[in-house]
C-alpha cells in the first residue's frame, strides 16, 4: 500500500508545475485519503485479526477445530467448488453468445445478467424459496419425491450461483468485446471450428480476464450471506456456510470464535487481491519484457532464447 | 481457381434499408491478381467477406474454382484471408502462427515444421520465428498474416486492404514483394483497396465499386482509359470536369472537338472529363484560337510540374506537365497561357447544379 501512496504522491509533485497545488491543500487531500482508508479500510481489518487472536493463538485453533467449524469449511469449499465452475460454463457461453452473434433480444440478455446485482440478496434467497420452498411453485412436486432444495445444500449452491452469476460473465462480455473477433474469423478461414477456436484462440486470450473473474467470483461465493442466509435455514453442521457461521457465534458471544472464522474469510479476501496483484504483475511485466525485446531488434537469437524462457 | 460471384447482395440492419452488397456479379481470373477498388462504404470489404463466407448473402451464389460454395462455412472454403488488421494470434510464437491451420488439419509434426521453415523464407522472416506479433514491426506482422493464409494452401488468397495501416514506404515495398510472391505462386489472388494506384500497380483486373454495385469490371488500361461513367473517370485518376454543350452530336472544348455520347441532343448539357495530362499549355500567339487561361500557382513534383489555370469561365484546371517542356515555355504564375484540350471523355450531365 506504501507503494501505492508512493507513486500518487510522486505524480502530485511532479504535476506541481503546472496544476500548482500548495503544499498544504496537498497535504490535507493526503491526509483525507489515508484517514478515509485508514478508519474504513485497514481499521475493520485490524479488528478482526486483533480479535481473533487476542486470546492467543490456542483459543483461536480451537475456535477453528470446532466440528461445526469444519463442517460450515466444508460446506463453504463445497458451494463455492460447484457454483464457481457453473459460472465459469455460463459466463463463457453468455459471453461468446453476446460478442460473437447479432440477434433480437441481446441487449435484454445483457441486462439479465446483471439482474443478480441489482437486487438485494435477501430477495435473491427469497426468488429459490418461492420457486422451491414447501410451499413455492415446484414445492408440492418435490415433496413428493423426497427432494429437498430450499433449507439443503441444492439450495444454498443455487442461491450462491445466482447472486454470483454476473461476475465471470461481465468481465468476460469486456474482455470479449474490446478484444474483438478478427483472431476468431482468422482461425475460422483456417480451418478451425467452434471448439477449437474456443479452446485455442479465445481463451487464451482472454485468459487474464477470466482469471480475475474467477478470482471475484469465487471471493464472494464464499462470503455471500444475505441470500444464503434466507435459503440456508441454519442447520447446524448440515446448511451452514462460513458466513452464517460467524453470525451464529457471534450472537453467542463467542467473540474469539467468531472474529477467527472472520480471519478466514478475510484471509481469503487479502489472497484474492494477491492473486489478482499477480496476474496484472504478471501480464505488464510480461508486456515489458516484450517491448524491450523488441528494441533489441539488432539480437535475434539472444531474443528467441530469452523467449522461451517467459513463455506461457 | 477461378472465383465467381452472381448477383449477391448482402444487406445489413433493417431489410428496407440500403444494401452493402447490390447484385454484384464478376469474376476473379485464374492464377491473376483482381482489386476490389472502391471508396469506403462501396462494399468491397463485405463482398470480399462474403467469399470468404466470414459474412452469409441475402441472395445470390459464390463459386470458386466451378464449385457452389455458398452454403459452406468459412471453415471449409479453404481461402486464405488476409485481414487489415493482420489478427495474428498474439499469444502464439510466429511460428505457431503460421502451423495453425496445418495443424488443425493434423498435418504430420515434421512436414507441418518444414513448411514453417519454408514459409518463414517465402516472407523473408526465417529468423523470426520464435518471435511473438508484438514483437514485430507493421510490414513484417502483414507478411507473417501472409505465411499463415499461405500454409493451409488456399485455393485463392484474399487480402482486405493488405496495406492500409502501413507507412508509405512500407506500403511501397511490400507492394512490390508481393507481386514477386504473386509470380512465384500463382495464386489466385482478390485484393480490397481504396488506393487507385496500388490497385492500378498490383492487379491485371479491377473491379471498382460504387454503392454496393460494379461502376466498371475491366483491365487497369481499360477503367482509365475508357472509363463507363463519371464516378469512373473521376474516381480512377483524378480529372478536371469541363462543362460544354452538345451541337452536331459534338461536344466543343476550346479547339478540340470531341465525340458527345450518342442519343444527346444538341443544346444537351455534358461534361468532360480530361485527364490532367491530356491537356497542352502554350504561350498565346497573337490570334490564338485556343481558349486562354491565366497561371493561378506552379506546384513541382520531381519531373513533373502541376500547372493550375484559371479559365475566363471561372473554371479552374489542372495541367500535368514535363518539367523540360515547362522550362522550355519559360511561363511564370500570373502569365496568360493558351490551353488546348487533347483528349476528353464526354458524358451527358446527369445532375444539375
Amino acid at each position: 500500500m506504501s507503494g501505492i501512496i508512493g507513486t500518487r504522491a510522486a505524480s502530485a509533485r511532479r504535476r506541481d508545475s503546472q496544476v500548482g497545488e500548495s503544499v498544504f491543500v496537498r497535504m490535507l487531500l493526503i491526509v483525507m485519503a489515508l484517514g478515509f482508508l485508514g478508519i474504513f479500510l485497514v481499521a475493520p481489518l485490524v479488528t478482526v485479526f486483533a480479535s481473533a487472536f487476542s486470546q492467543g493463538l490456542g483459543p483461536y485453533w480451537a475456535a477453528l477445530a470446532q466440528d461445526e467449524t469444519l463442517d460450515a469449511i466444508e460446506l463453504t469449499l463445497l458451494t463455492a467448488g460447484i457454483s464457481v465452475p457453473l459460472n465459469v460454463v455460463f459466463g463463457i457461453a453468455a459471453a461468446w453468445l453476446v460478442t460473437k452473434y447479432d440477434f433480437w433480444g441481446k441487449s435484454v440478455l445483457i441486462t439479465v445478467v446483471d439482474l443478480p446485482f441489482s437486487v438485494s440478496p435477501v430477495i435473491s434467497g427469497l426468488i429459490f424459496v418461492l420457486l422451491f420452498g414447501a410451499h413455492g411453485w415446484f414445492g408440492p412436486w418435490l415433496s413428493e419425491r423426497d427432494i429437498k432444495i430450499i433449507f439443503a445444500v441444492p439450495g444454498i449452491v443455487m442461491a450462491t450461483t445466482f447472486v454470483t452469476f454476473p461476475l465471470v460473465a461481465r468481465e468476460l462480455i469486456a474482455v470479449m468485446h474490446a478484444q474483438g473477433n478478427d483472431e476468431e474469423e482468422a482461425a475460422l478461414t483456417l480451418g478451425a471450428g467452434g471448439l477449437s477456436i474456443l479452446l485455442r484462440i479465445t481463451l487464451p486470450k482472454v485468459r487474464w480476464g477470466l482469471l480475475y473473474g474467477v478470482i471475484l467470483c469465487n471471493a464472494r461465493a464464499m462470503g455471500e450471506f444475505g441470500a444464503v442466509s434466507v435459503v440456508s435455514g441454519h442447520v447446524r453442521g448440515l446448511t451452514n456456510t462460513l458466513p452464517l457461521q460467524v453470525e451464529i457465534l457471534y450472537n453467542e458471544y463467542n467473540f474469539v470464535g467468531a472474529f477467527a472464522v472472520a480471519s478466514l474469510l478475510a484471509s481469503l479476501a487479502l489472497l484474492t487481491l494477491l492473486v489478482k496483484k499477480i496476474a496484472e504483475w504478471s501480464v505488464s511485466n510480461r508486456q515489458a519484457k516484450r517491448d524491450a525485446l523488441r528494441s533489441a531488434e539488432a539480437r535475434p537469437l539472444a531474443a528467441s532464447a530469452e523467449l522461451e524462457g517467459v513463455r506461457p | 481457381m477461378t472465383v465467381r460471384v452472381e448477383n449477391l447482395v448482402k444487406r445489413f440492419g433493417n431489410a428496407g434499408g440500403p444494401a452493402a452488397v447490390a447484385e454484384v456479379s464478376f469474376e476473379a481470373r485464374p492464377q491473376a491478381i483482381t482489386t476490389l477498388l472502391g471508396p469506403s462504404g462501396s462494399g468491397k470489404s463485405t463482398l470480399l467477406r462474403l467469399i470468404a463466407g466470414l459474412e452469409t448473402p441475402d441472395a445470390g451464389r459464390v463459386l470458386i474454382d466451378g464449385k457452389d460454395v455458398s452454403a459452406l462455412s468459412p471453415q471449409h472454403r479453404n481461402v486464405g484471408f488476409v485481414f487489415q488488421s493482420y489478427a495474428l494470434f498474439k499469444h502464439m510464437t510466429v511460428a505457431d502462427n503460421i502451423a495453425f491451420g496445418m495443424k488443425i488439419r493434423r498435418l504430420p509434426k515434421a512436414q507441418t515444421k518444414a513448411r514453417v521453415a519454408e514459409l518463414l523464407e517465402l516472407v523473408q522472416l526465417p529468423e523470426y520465428g520464435a518471435r511473438f506479433p508484438s514483437q514485430l514491426s507493421g510490414g513484417q506482422r502483414q507478411r507473417v498474416a501472409l505465411a499463415r493464409a499461405l500454409a493451409i494452401e488456399p485455393k485463392v488468397l484474399l487480402l482486405d486492404e493488405p496495406f492500409g495501416a502501413l507507412d508509405t514506404q512500407v506500403r511501397v515495398e511490400l507492394r512490390e514483394w508481393l507481386v514477386t510472391l504473386h509470380e512465384r505462386t500463382g495464386i489466385t489472388t482478390l485484393l480490397v483497396t481504396h488506393d487507385q494506384e496500388e490497385a492500378l500497380e498490383l492487379s491485371q483486373h479491377v473491379v471498382l465499386l460504387n454503392q454496393g454495385r460494379v461502376a466498371q469490371a475491366g483491365s487497369p488500361h481499360d477503367l482509365y482509359d475508357h472509363p463507363a461513367d463519371e464516378f469512373v473517370a473521376s474516381f480512377l485518376g483524378g480529372a478536371n470536369v469541363m462543362k460544354s454543350r452538345v451541337s452536331d452530336g459534338e461536344a466543343k472544348l476550346g479547339t478540340k472537338s470531341v465525340p458527345a455520347p450518342s442519343g444527346a441532343r444538341d443544346g444537351t448539357p455534358v461534361q468532360a472529363f480530361v485527364r490532367p495530362h491530356n491537356i497542352r499549355v502554350r504561350r498565346p500567339d497573337g490570334e490564338d484560337p485556343a481558349e486562354l487561361g491565366k497561371i493561378e500557382r506552379l506546384t513541382r513534383v520531381g519531373g513533373y510540374v502541376k500547372v493550375y489555370v484559371s479559365l475566363p469561365s471561372g473554371e479552374s484546371i489542372v495541367v500535368l506537365t514535363s518539367k523540360t517542356d515547362l522550362d522550355a515555355l519559360g511561363v511564370e504564375p500570373g502569365d496568360p497561357v493558351a490551353v488546348e484540350v487533347v483528349d476528353a471523355k464526354v458524358f451527358v450531365q446527369s445532375y444539375s447544379i
